[in-house]
């Protein structure tokens, strides 16, 4: 071998090896979060601590999430669907097991979570470790409320909503509810006293007592969106909404920080609400599932949850981080809830598809009417 | 071989290899293929399938079974849109709201146009451009402004409030006038620039005329000026109409819960009940029923071509 073929044979090996390196895994994590959803420098900590270049993209729907994942092939790496959504995607095989090994802070995670979810979206835990978790309740406007009302308000009830005589006089103020199908439905089929997670379609007909309870309120509501409330609760536009805890609680935030005279409260109702939870899944195509991996170790670090949750206002599923989250927000009710309210939340299961159609066609036709 | 065998083959090869207009008309038909026919065939054939959870979700039409190729139609979709009268009306909301924006649209832009043409030509420049500058920031952003300034504590109540001419705020956010409002101001442009064109082609001269005759401002437009712009205001029209029959973010942003349009049904039918064979079918028809404008717009135009 002469030197000219040696040092051919050496740069050989090393692009070969150079190659071996990268098919190991690219330095890249493409992420698919929800908006509003994560602390400002979160990505950078992550960034620097990795070399893993992060590609943050963001949705603000499961909807849209969804349709992604079923066409197949989103080059996304790490996403977040709410549990009764993934619950599906998982049926479909759109996720793979995560390797527990190298989740080397998986023991972090509340335990009494864990069990939930063993229990309803993700059987053995074996496809997703929650990210943050709230609940669907009731913002409004202090003021508003207590000036259209009276001081004796219901605000810690669904009466303030269901109740028609109370909307008609909110409806002055404006009064906003999610468009969200399925959590509304469960909402009036919880107060009326059945199954939230009912898979009877004629519980979601139009002759159902939950259909007729939302129908009754329906001429005073102003409108059905899930992120203008933010906005207009913040400003003043409207006095209450049916929204998540997080979003009334940014509003609430932002209304002080604009110092407006606008005071925003959230309250999980007493009579119970749905709690969800974002979960983090792996898709089955995803190119960096190594990066993946590490992501959500990095995540179930207590103090690097801890910042998200100060950031987002969401309570997070890693109990040891308790200690570096801002006390208005450990100590909020409608966060962190205490054990007695802890207890009258409810999940949310799969509805079968003929019960997502009936469900669908009912709340469109309530729309239109 | 002959010189004159040899001529034949030449002719006969020309014949077969593609002339030069030939390739420059094969482009557009390519581009419609590929950009037109082929996904619409796409959507097309899921509309016969059924919906299953798995990726994607829905049935393959085509199955083999025992080495032999199965093809499985399903028709349920389309007899499924019948069925409920929702698809019905909804089809139908969406013909009026875009049949009303359009009317709308020539009866504002009509003046415009003319009001253009008959001015100076260094003007004219200037208030085309006008008509077209909003169009180079986004037609997100656009919608978005409109809610800021029609909402209930806006820019349009704060005014109309702040001058005494109303005491409430008019809640015109939300609901179908929103919708108008914004369908109308978004096509405007549309409707004006094929009329310009019109109105710039129109012989004077028979104005003139009609005048002179005794013709009223009002017979001058109805039996002068409307029948020398029809095919600008056909034109016009299908810009504006096509596009509004199928608008989805336009009502979803500025329309109230009860603006149920046909792309809002394609949404829901797509993303809540992750139904993409109902969805597919819903889309093939609203093509269809789209196709019934465009080819009295064509057969117009050819005739037109043909008198011409």
């Amino acid at each position: 071998m002469n030197k000219a073929s040696l040092k051919l044979t050496i740069a050989s090996l090393l692009t070969a090896s150079a190659m071996n390196l990268q098919a190991a895994e690219e330095k890249v994590l493409n992420v698919y979060n929800w908006s509003d959803y994560i602390a400002e420098d979160t990505i950078a900590q992550f960034e620097a601590e990795t070399g893993i270049k992060v590609v943050y993209d963001v949705f603000d729907s499961n909807e849209v999430l969804e349709a992604k994942i079923l066409s197949g092939s989103t080059g996304f790496d790490l996403v977040v669907p709410t549990s009764d959504f993934l619950a599906r995607q998982v049926q479909a095989g759109a996720f793979i097991k995560l390797d527990k090994t190298k989740l080397t802070n998986y023991s972090n995670l509340d335990a009494k979570i864990m069990d939930m979810l063993d229990d309803t979206a993700d059987p053995g835990n074996q496809y997703a470790v929650p990210y943050l978790w709230g609940t669907t309740g009731l913002g409004y406007n202090v003021n508003k409320v207590k000036e259209v009302l009276g001081e004796d308000a219901p605000t810690n009830s669904w009466d303030l909503v269901f109740k028609p005589e109370n909307m008609e006089k909110l409806q002055k103020c404006g009064v906003a509810f999610l468009n969200a199908p399925t959590e509304l439905f469960a909402a009036a089929l919880h107060y009326v006293g059945k199954d939230p997670n009912s898979v009877d379609p004629n519980d979601y007909k139009d002759t159902g007592e939950a259909y007729q309870l939302l129908k009754a309120v329906r001429p005073y509501v102003t409108y059905f969106h899930s992120s203008q409330y933010i906005n207009d609760l913040a400003n003043g536009d409207i006095c209450v909404a049916i929204g998540w805890s997080g979003d009334v609680l940014q509003a609430s935030d932002r209304a002080a920080e604009a110092d407006n005279g606008v005071e925003v409260e959230y309250v999980i109702p007493q009579e119970g609400a749905l709690a969800w939870f974002d979960l983090m899944a792996i898709p089955a195509d995803a190119p960096h599932k190594d990066n993946a991996h590490k992501f959500i170790n990095f995540l179930l670090q207590p103090k690097v949850i801890s910042e998200i949750s100060n950031y987002v206002w969401y309570a997070n599923p890693t109990p040891a981080s308790k200690e570096f989250i801002d006390p208005e927000i450990i100590e909020h009710p409608g966060i962190y809830p205490s054990d007695e309210t802890l207890a009258k939340l409810y999940g949310a299961k799969v509805t079968p598809a003929k019960v997502s159609r009936t469900l669908t066609r009912s709340w469109t036709k309530f729309l239109q009417n | 071989m002959t010189t004159q065998s040899s001529a034949k083959l030449k002719k006969w090869l020309t014949r077969l290899t593609p002339s030069g207009r030939c390739a420059i008309l094969a482009v557009p038909y390519f581009w419609l293929f590929l950009f037109f026919l082929m996904p619409f065939f796409i959507v097309f054939k899921i509309s016969f399938a059924e919906a299953v959870i798995a990726i994607p979700p829905y049935t393959q039409l085509m199955t083999m079974a025992e080495e032999q190729v199965q093809i499985l139609l399903n028709l349920g979709n389309y007899a499924y849109l019948i069925e409920d009268s929702l698809y019905i009306s909804s089809y139908l909301q969406s013909v009026r709201i875009a049949s009303i924006s359009t009317l709308l649209c020539l009866v504002i832009g009509f003046p415009m146009a003319w009001a253009i043409v008959h001015s100076s030509p260094a003007n004219r420049n200037i208030l085309l451009m006008l008509i077209i500058l909003p169009s180079w920031t986004s037609f997100l952003i656009r919608v978005y402004a409109w809610i800021g300034i029609l909402k209930n504590n806006g820019f349009l109540n704060n005014i109309l409030m702040y001058t005494g001419i109303i005491d409430e705020p008019l809640r015109i956010l939300h609901t179908d006038t929103a919708v108008y409002i914004g369908i109308v101001y978004t096509y405007l442009p549309f409707m004006i620039l094929p009329l310009y064109t019109a109105l710039m082609r129109v012989d004077y001269s028979l104005v003139e005329a009609a005048r002179d005759l005794g013709a009223s401002t009002t017979t001058v437009l109805l039996k002068v000026l409307l029948p020398l712009t029809k095919a600008g205001i056909i034109a016009g029209s299908m810009l504006v109409f096509i596009p509004a029959v199928g608008e989805f973010v336009i009502p979803e942003l500025l329309g109230g819960p009860d603006s149920i349009l046909i792309g809002k049904i394609l949404w829901q039918e797509f993303f809540n009940n992750r139904d993409w064979p109902v969805a597919a079918a819903v889309a093939s028809v609203m093509l269809l029923l789209l196709m019934v404008p465009i080819m009295f717009f064509y057969r117009y135009q050819k005739r037109e071509m043909e008198a011409g």
